[in-house]
C-alpha cells in the first residue's frame, strides 16, 4: 500500500524536447489515477518516469517516505503492464511470471504458491506452460497483468495496456482490470488516449497537454465542470459542440446566430461556446435551427449530425453540430428541426487564453 | 490417386540449370576428382599413376603430422569461435547502449571487416616482425620471452590474435543487428523485474541472442576451417615445424608443395567428411535448442 507523489516533475531529452513540466501530484493509498491526452504529450514519459525507465530532469517522486529518483526500477516495487505486453518470448508463462520474484530471492515453494493464486484470479491457470506465441492477444494481456499481480508491489503502472485488444475484450479487460485493483487496493496509474477507458476507470483523471497537467479531478468534475476549452474539447462522447462568439453587451452571437441567456461576459473578446450533444434538445419553440445529415443508430440513443444555421466554428466555417436523442426520436436526413438548449450547462471560453469564464 | 497434375514442362528445370550448373562444375566435380585422385598415386612429375585403393589414406591419416594438424585445427577453430563470438557479443552490447556518438563508434567497429585475410595476415606479419614489429617488442618487453618463428604456442597465439581480430567485426555486426531486433520494452520489463545488470544479461539478452549466436557459430567454425588460410599462409605458414598448420594447410602444402597429389586428396575428402558431420550437428542441435 502506498502514496505516490510527484513534486515538481520535470522531463527534457538531450535533444531539448521538453516532455514534462512541473508536474505536481498527490496520489492516495490505493487510489486509480488515470493520465489521459493526446499522443505525444508526455502522459507516457510521466508514467515511465515513475517506473524508473526514464531519468527525471527535474524534480522529486516519492513513495511513501522514500525519495525515489535515484532507486533502480527493480527496487521502487512497482509493476508495468506494458501496451505490446512485453512478455519474455523465450519462457513459458508460468517462467514469464515467476522471473521477478525469483531475482528476488522468494523460495520456490513461495513462488509457485504465488504464480498459482494469480494464475488463479486471471483464468490463466491452464496456460500455464505454454510458450507466449501460443497465446491470443486476450490471453498474453492477462499474463502480462499476472506477471504484474504476482509481485505485490506498491504501485501499479499500466501505459495503454488494452489498445491493442478488440473491442469487446477491450471493455470486458477494462471492467476486470478495475474489479481487480478495487479487489487489490493497489495504487495504480493508468495512462490512456481513450476518453472512455479513462471516465470509466478513474477515482480521479489527469487531463495532460503538452507536457503539463490542464485539470485533475473526479472524472465527472472534469466533465460538469471544465476548466479550460481542452479539457472540454477532450472529455466527452461525441465531442462537446463549440462555436466561436462575441459578445456585445447584450447579447452573445455566433456568425449571425443569436444565442440569448448569458450575462456578464467581456465584451470585445474571442469566446468560444460548448454545448454538449446531450444538452441539446428538439423543441419546436427553439431557436437553433439545424438542418440534418446523418442519423447514427447506436441502439439507446441516436447521435444526428448536421448544421446550425447561421453559428460558425472556430475556424470561422459553418458549425457542424452533434445532437444526441433518446432511440425513438429520429429525424429524417434533410429536415430542419429546431433546437433549445439550457444554458445553465453551457460552457463559455475565453478563446485566446482557452480558460472557461462561465 | 491422382497424377502429377503438371505436364512435363521443361521450363522449370532451366530456371534451376544455373544453380545446377555451378553447384556440378564448382563442388561436384572437384569433390569426385578429389576422391578418385585419393584412390590413385601419382609420380612427382604427374607422368603415371597407380590405381593403390586406400594406402593414401593409410599413408597420410594415420600419422603423426595429421593428428597434430587436427588437434591443432580443433583447438585454433574453438579458439576462434569463442574468443570473436564473446569479444564482439561484448562490444555489440556496449556499443548498443552508447547513445552520443553512436554511429561513429559502430562504424568503427564495423571497420575490420572490409580488410581480406591475407591483407590481415600481412599486417600482423608486420606486427609481429622480429625486426620492426611493435608488437614483437611490446611482449618482449612485457616480460614475455616471445618468439613465434620458434615456439609453437607463441605462433599459434599470433594466429588466433590476429583470425580473431579480423573476424570481430563480422560477428559485431550480426550480433549488434541481433540485439536491435529485441523488442526494447521486452528489456524494459526485465529491468523492472530484475535488479542486475549481468544476470539481466544472461537471463535474458542471451537466450534472446540465441539464434544469431547458433548462425555465426556456424559461420565462425567455417571461417576458422577454410578462410583462416590467408592469414596462416602470410603470417606462420605453419611453421615452427607445422604447428600452425589447420587441415586445410596442410592439404595445401602436402599437394603443392609436397606434391603428394593422392595423400592431399585423401586429407581433403576426410575434411570434407569431417565438416559435413560438424554441420549435420549444429542443424540438429539448432533445431530443438534454437526456437522460442
Amino acid at each position: 500500500m502506498a502514496e505516490v507523489k510527484l513534486t515538481n516533475v520535470n522531463k527534457v531529452y538531450p535533444n531539448g524536447a521538453h516532455a514534462v513540466r512541473g508536474v505536481n501530484m498527490e496520489i492516495a493509498d490505493g487510489e486509480f489515477i488515470v493520465f489521459v491526452g493526446p499522443s505525444g504529450c508526455g502522459k507516457s514519459t510521466l508514467l515511465r518516469m515513475v517506473a524508473g525507465l526514464e531519468t527525471v530532469t527535474e524534480g522529486d517522486l516519492h513513495i511513501d517516505e522514500n525519495r525515489i529518483n535515484d532507486v533502480s526500477p527493480a527496487e521502487r516495487n512497482v509493476a508495468m503492464v506494458f501496451q505490446n505486453y512485453a512478455l519474455y518470448p523465450h519462457m513459458t508463462v508460468r517462467g514469464n511470471m515467476s522471473y521477478g520474484l525469483k531475482n528476488r530471492g522468494d523460495s520456490k515453494e513461495e513462488i509457485e504458491q504465488k504464480v498459482i493464486e494469480a494464475a488463479k484470479t486471471l483464468h490463466i491457470e491452464d496456460f500455464l506452460d505454454r510458450q507466449p506465441n501460443q497465446l491470443s492477444g486476450g490471453q498474453r494481456q492477462r499474463v502480462a497483468m499476472g506477471r504484474a499481480i504476482v509481485r505485490n508491489p506498491k504501485v501499479f503502472l499500466f501505459d495503454e495496456p488494452l489498445s491493442n485488444l478488440d473491442a469487446k475484450l477491450r471493455v470486458q479487460m477494462r471492467i476486470e482490470i478495475k474489479k481487480l485493483q478495487r479487489k487489490m487496493g493497489v495504487t495504480s496509474i493508468y495512462v490512456t488516449h481513450d476518453q472512455t477507458e479513462a471516465m470509466t476507470l478513474a477515482d480521479r483523471l489527469a487531463v495532460i497537454n503538452n507536457g503539463q497537467i490542464e485539470q485533475m479531478g473526479k472524472p465527472i468534475e472534469l466533465y460538469k465542470d471544465p476548466k479550460t476549452l481542452f479539457v472540454a474539447s477532450f472529455i466527452g462522447s461525441p465531442q462537446i459542440n463549440l462555436m466561436s462568439a462575441q459578445y456585445d453587451g447584450k447579447i452573445l452571437k455566433s456568425g449571425t446566430l443569436e444565442i440569448d441567456g448569458f450575462e456578464n461576459l467581456p465584451v470585445a473578446e474571442e469566446l468560444v461556446l460548448g454545448l454538449r450533444p446531450e444538452h441539446l434538445r428538439i423543441d419546436t419553440k427553439g431557436k437553433l435551427a439545424m438542418n440534418i445529415d446523418l442519423v447514427e443508430q447506436h441502439g439507446a440513443d441516436n447521435l444526428v449530425y448536421g448544421t446550425l444555421e447561421g453559428a460558425k466554428n472556430e475556424d470561422g466555417e459553418d458549425l457542424e453540430l452533434c445532437l444526441r436523442l433518446n432511440q425513438d426520436q429520429e429525424p429524417s436526413i434533410g429536415e430542419t428541426i429546431t433546437l433549445s438548449y439550457d444554458h445553465t450547462n453551457a460552457l463559455v471560453f475565453s478563446k485566446e487564453t482557452g480558460k472557461r469564464l462561465i | 490417386m491422382k497424377r502429377v497434375q503438371f505436364s512435363h514442362s521443361p521450363i522449370p528445370y532451366l530456371f534451376i540449370a544455373p544453380q545446377i550448373i555451378i553447384i556440378c562444375i564448382f563442388f561436384l566435380w572437384p569433390a569426385a576428382q578429389a576422391i578418385y585422385q585419393s584412390f590413385l598415386l601419382e609420380d612427382a612429375f604427374g607422368l603415371s599413376s597407380q590405381f593403390v585403393w586406400f594406402k593414401n589414406y593409410k599413408d597420410t591419416i594415420l600419422t603423426d603430422a595429421w593428428l597434430q594438424s587436427a588437434g591443432f585445427t580443433l583447438v585454433f577453430s574453438f579458439l576462434v569461435t569463442f574468443l570473436s563470438l564473446a569479444l564482439a557479443m561484448l562490444l555489440a552490447v556496449k556499443a548498443n547502449e552508447v547513445i552520443q556518438g553512436a554511429r561513429t563508434y559502430k562504424t568503427m567497429l564495423m571497420w575490420a571487416y572490409a580488410i581480406a585475410p591475407p591483407v590481415a595476415g600481412l599486417m600482423g606479419n608486420l606486427m609481429f616482425n622480429p625486426l620492426i614489429g611493435d608488437l614483437y617488442y611490446f611482449l618482449n618487453a612485457m616480460g614475455w620471452d616471445f618468439n613465434h618463428k620458434l615456439d609453437s604456442f607463441d605462433a599459434g597465439f599470433v594466429v588466433v590474435l590476429i583470425a580473431v581480430w579480423k573476424q570481430v567485426s563480422v560477428n559485431f555486426i550480426f550480433f549488434l543487428s541481433g540485439l536491435q531486433g529485441i523488442p526494447k520494452s521486452v528489456l524494459e520489463a526485465a529491468t523492472i523485474d530484475c535488479k542486475s545488470n549481468l544476470r539481466r544479461f544472461w537471463t535474458m539478452t542471451f537466450p534472446l541472442l540465441a539464434p544469431t549466436t547458433f548462425f555465426l557459430v556456424v559461420i565462425n567454425i567455417t571461417y576458422a576451417f577454410f578462410e583462416t588460410f590467408g592469414i596462416i599462409d602470410t603470417t606462420t605458414g605453419g611453421a615452427p615445424g607445422g604447428s600452425t598448420s589447420t587441415l586445410v594447410y596442410k592439404v595445401f602444402t602436402d599437394g603443392f608443395r609436397g606434391n603428394d597429389l593422392g595423400g592431399s586428396s585423401a586429407q581433403s575428402v576426410v575434411l570434407m567428411v569431417m565438416v559435413l558431420a560438424l554441420t549435420v550437428i549444429q542443424f540438429r542441435f539448432i533445431e530443438r535448442k534454437v526456437h522460442y
